[in-house]
């Protein structure tokens, strides 16, 4: 079953093409993987999923609706989240805060309420709190959970970032670069981590330069390179494509 | 050149600590030339050029003294073990929550019948400028958007009332809710158009708001009655008796602050305090979490402007006048600078705040001409020594990776 499909998806920045005609689908409770060189469109094509930029040309459709038209705000409550290539964590929030914003969409209740703290608000704090410790603990962050977001190791920083993510309650989650940066060792937890995203029954859609990472977890890939799809499939089929293996080793020269 | 070559091989012998010991010396000593020089400057078109030339060398000396005393000894080392500091540092001013409570509200109760009626007078002027500085940290401080024209808000409660008042008799209790309403509505007025703009652009245009509308209440005699203001307003009614006095003005204010303040603290810790919160730290990411950003910084417009038009309306009541004098940018800057002093986005700290900018221009009547002066240095040396404010920024616990 396919949760999200890109028809055509077309994004120019004046001259320049970054997306051209960049079409896929993503398959329910799978991971997926975007590769491909720096400067390639990955991140402009999670900005279009997201509706961050508006895309020039192309449409997006999740579970049916299309959404390429939409605000942010309104993608995130539909079910797609996202995490940053740059940490953009809520830093003089705690963790705890930064999950909790997190469930906005997922909780409604107005000012007045608020105001009043009758026993529904209370109780709806309450499930907000808990669940948003629940997220914390599936990151292993739950000890920190009164510490300042902008104070957390980098490590920590981008766990939470996706812990954030996953409190929106999302059906999608995409992670761009969640381990740039970091050491071996931490690029294994992540993997890890992602697994258990999987299995808590969530799409998970990464940007990734880590080959042995993106080899090894993802179970269909899309390989960009100047904006255009130039391969997909399982990570068998992308390894030994031949456009592949040109757009990150070059051609090979005949004498 | 021999010594220039001797020069650079003594300092590519020195130890990196002591190279580092040197610049942050050096730093110490650049910043304290700065404020003498510019503590100086304040003082030479008053007391010539011996006093200024004298404060720069007692500034330019003692600070890194004092600089270097609070080092060894440190505020933080010997003071913290004084028995009963701990629970007067200004850290722990939010002793509201604790049993201090009780015996801090009776204080404040009790306080008119203690009084001179002149402290009276300007504790209830205090108060209106906390509601001020309360709304206002809505704004900026919750939320990030610059406003300068807060002043504006305060004027349309103030008239508000007026008019309502000497056009229409309408009473204190009716016009209290409609002067809010007006603020709250001319707020989302200017914030629908204007919270396109970001920054110091938003700064801008809210300043203009402020101008226009100080311009349109000076000019437009028929209704306003211009430069004249507008006089005979009565107080608050009860019963058909008169309320004008001090005493109530105090309970009345005293009331509405600690409103307030429940009710902003209420609103900080809920989803939308904490939407407006994660707009101002990043508002994509608040976007990307399901956050409407334009939604909610509308709602804090809205919200900041509430506790504006109820200001204005005490403070037409407690004048029995108003005049477009009153609500100059000045005094838009003036809210701006309690938020600031007390700290951006502490609800307390606006509280200090209003009450130290209101307290300290009084308590230096005898110094007429460096009032503003000295709020300047003030504010200035604020900057230096503590950016986040009296109350403001929040500590957190560095973690280890």
């Amino acid at each position: 079953m396919f949760v999200l499909e890109a028809r055509e998806l077309t994004k120019h920045f004046g001259g320049l093409k970054a997306l051209e005609a960049v079409s896929f689908k993503v398959k329910e409770g799978a991971i997926h993987s975007i590769i491909g060189p720096n400067g390639a469109g990955k991140t402009t094509l999670f900005n279009c999923l997201t509706g961050v930029t508006r895309p020039t040309r192309g449409s997006i459709h999740f579970s049916g609706q299309e959404i390429s038209r939409l605000q942010p705000h309104e993608v995130a409550e539909l079910g797609i989240a996202r995490t940053f290539q740059n940490i953009r964590l809520f830093p003089e929030m705690t963790v705890m805060e930064n999950v909790m914003v997190a469930q906005h969409t997922r909780t409604k209740y107005g000012l007045l309420s608020a105001v009043l703290r009758g026993s529904s608000f209370m109780s709806k704090e309450r499930a907000v709190r808990e669940k948003g410790f629940e997220y914390l603990e599936l990151m292993g962050l739950e000890d920190h959970a009164e510490a300042l977001a902008g104070n957390l190791p980098y490590g920590s920083q981008r766990r939470l970032e996706i812990a954030r993510a996953l409190a929106t309650e999302p059906k999608i989650i995409l992670l761009d670069e969640p381990t740039a940066g970091m050491n071996p060792m931490e690029t294994l937890e992540v993997m890890d981590l992602i697994r258990k995203v999987k299995g808590l029954g969530k799409t998970v859609i990464l940007i990734e330069h880590d080959m042995k990472l993106v080899m090894g977890i993802s179970e269909w890939i899309l390989v960009l390179d100047h904006g255009v799809g130039i391969a997909e499939g399982s990570p068998e089929e992308v390894r030994n494509d031949p456009l592949v293996i040109e757009a990150y080793l070059g051609r090979e020269t005949t004498h | 050149m021999k010594g220039v070559v001797q020069d650079q091989a003594r300092s590519s012998r020195k130890s990196i600590a002591q190279r580092a010991r040197e610049s942050a010396g050096r730093s110490v000593m650049l910043r304290s030339f700065f404020i003498a020089a510019w503590a100086a400057l304040l003082f030479l078109p008053f007391h010539g050029i011996r006093s200024a030339l004298v404060l720069f060398a007692g500034i330019f000396a003692g600070l890194p003294v004092m600089q270097s005393a609070m080092r060894l000894g440190g505020p933080g080392e010997w003071m913290q073990r004084l028995p009963g500091f701990r629970a007067f540092t200004l850290r722990s001013f939010p002793f509201l929550r604790t049993s201090a409570l009780p015996v801090f509200l009776l204080a404040l109760f009790v306080l008119p019948f203690t009084l001179k009626d002149y402290y009276l007078d300007v504790l209830v002027m205090s108060g209106i400028y906390m509601l001020l500085a309360l709304g206002l940290n809505v704004i900026v401080g919750f939320t990030g958007l610059l406003n300068l024209g807060f002043a504006a808000f305060y004027a349309i409660g103030a008239y508000t009332y007026a008019l309502l008042n000497t056009k229409f008799g309408l009473g204190f209790w009716p016009s209290l809710p409609l002067s809010a309403v007006a603020a709250t509505l001319s707020g989302l007025l200017l914030a629908v158009p204007a919270l396109r703009l970001r920054g110091d652009y938003l700064a801008i245009v809210t300043l203009g708001f402020g101008e226009i509308l100080r311009i349109v209440l000076n000019n437009w005699d028929s209704l306003t009655n211009g430069p004249n203001g507008i006089s005979g307003i009565a107080p608050p009614f009860l019963f058909g008796i008169s309320l004008g006095s001090l005493n109530f003005y105090y309970y009345l204010v005293l009331g509405l602050v600690l409103l307030s303040v429940l009710i902003i603290r209420r609103v900080k810790s809920s989803r939308v305090g904490r939407a407006w919160i994660a707009i101002r730290e990043n508002e994509i990411a608040a976007s990307s979490v399901g956050v409407n950003v334009t939604r909610y910084k509308l709602y804090a417009f809205a919200f900041g402007t509430f506790w504006a038009g109820i200001a204005g309306a005490l403070f037409a009541a407690k004048m029995r006048f108003v005049s477009p004098e009153s609500f100059t940018f000045m005094e838009s800057v003036f809210i701006l600078s309690m938020v600031i002093l007390g700290g951006i986005g502490n609800i307390y700290g606006a509280l200090a705040g209003a009450f130290i900018l209101v307290l300290l221009p009084e308590a230096l009547r005898d110094v007429q001409m460096y009032r503003m002066l000295l709020l300047g240095a003030g504010l200035v040396l604020l900057m230096i020594f503590r950016p986040q404010g009296i109350l403001g920024g929040r500590k957190g616990v560095r973690i280890r990776g």
